[in-house]
């Protein structure tokens, strides 16, 4: 059985809240969070100029390569990583080890503001995972949308 | 592992292209890429080598269509074939939902296809995934080259399991989306198993 990670309204406002809240309070351009397998969950800030679905692709990529590194050096994980631009930073740390919260900023914040920022952010995000992961586990909060779905309806997405 | 959003009604899942060096897995997303609406793909992604080899991974983002009401998203990724980029290769198949095992029709490839076949299996086993229990499907690719083995060698060779199985010719179109259509309904039609 495939195992699945479920998202629900309440968990997705949550997670939206805490990104808005960093975003603010960091003075970050824009903050994503995106699983470990490179979807995006949430965001906040400018967003519509960047490709997140790419961005989420390459960022989960890029924590996958770094915790090869870290497995080969026998350590746990790199919880966190940082690249500096000219223009744009890009702080990466991983929560719960489960998601990725990335924070973009430029000259209008600093790197220990948002690694402050970040820190009160990740124990919030650790807290609503958990639930997340209990209701994907249980199934409980709506009945499967795939429990309803006939031969025909997969059929039918291929008639073109 | 799918990931699905009952807040933006949309399903995402992985299907991953594996396979020997050069048998045509970045070939197969190109073609994918060329042919597909603009706006049902996001852009194509390949980290490769100088020389066009794949480096870590190409990532293409697809839609497929709505089902019930769920926008259904797939993204697809490769991994590289060549032998020495095996952690790389295991990196990739993290929360992989399908796969789609492409294999080189060529007589002289015969011994990387049956390498990366045994890779795939013992990489998947090590991610705590077993191959005959995944959605899984097979494209035998290059059958316009002259030295192309018989379809039926390839079938005992590479296909022990009889899972479905496509003959390809990759830079042509020839196979493409009904090994994606394939892969992509086994493992729809696994997520409601799973449900």
């Amino acid at each position: 059985m495939i195992q699945q990670l479920v998202m629900y309204e309440e968990e997705l406002h949550q997670i939206n809240q805490i990104c808005e809240n960093l975003h603010r309070d960091s003075n970050a351009k824009a903050v994503l969070v995106i699983d470990k397998n490179g979807q995006a969950m949430a965001s906040a800030g400018d967003v519509h100029e960047l490709d997140v679905t790419s961005l989420s692709s390459l960022t989960a990529g890029n924590v996958a390569a770094t915790g090869g590194i870290a497995s080969l050096l026998a350590e746990k994980e790199f919880a966190g990583q940082f690249l500096e631009g000219e223009k744009i930073s890009y702080h990466v740390s991983i929560v719960g080890q489960r998601v990725i919260l990335v924070v973009l900023f430029d000259g209008r914040s600093s790197l220990g503001l948002v690694r402050l920022r970040v820190r009160k952010a990740t124990t919030e995000l650790v807290g609503v995972l958990e639930v997340m992961v209990k209701k994907s586990q249980s199934g409980a909060g709506q009945q499967s949308v795939f429990s309803e779905i006939t031969d025909d309806d997969i059929d039918n997405l291929f008639n073109d | 592992m799918s990931f699905i959003n009952y807040s933006s009604r949309e399903i995402n899942c992985k299907i991953v292209y594996y396979g020997p060096g050069l048998c045509g897995k970045t070939t197969n997303l190109q073609y994918i890429y060329n042919k597909t609406n603009p706006e049902a793909k996001g852009k194509m992604i390949s980290l490769a080598t100088e020389t066009e080899r794949t480096l870590f991974f190409d990532f293409l983002p697809l839609s497929l269509g709505e089902i019930r009401g769920f926008k259904t998203r797939f993204h697809l990724y490769t991994v590289p074939g060549q032998v020495f980029y095996d952690a790389s290769r295991k990196l990739i198949l993290k929360g992989v939902d399908g796969v789609v095992y492409v294999g080189d029709s060529q007589m002289e490839r015969m011994e990387a296809n049956i390498e990366s076949l045994e890779n795939l299996s013992s990489n998947l086993q090590e991610q705590g995934y077993d191959l005959n229990k995944l959605p899984y499907v097979v494209q035998y690719n290059k059958r316009d080259l002259p030295n192309a083995i018989p379809l039926a060698e390839l079938e005992e060779a590479l296909n022990p399991t009889k899972v479905p199985s496509f003959e390809a010719v990759a830079p042509k179109g020839i196979g493409v989306f009904d090994t994606l259509k394939a892969v992509a309904k086994l493992v729809l039609t696994e997520l409601r198993k799973g449900s």
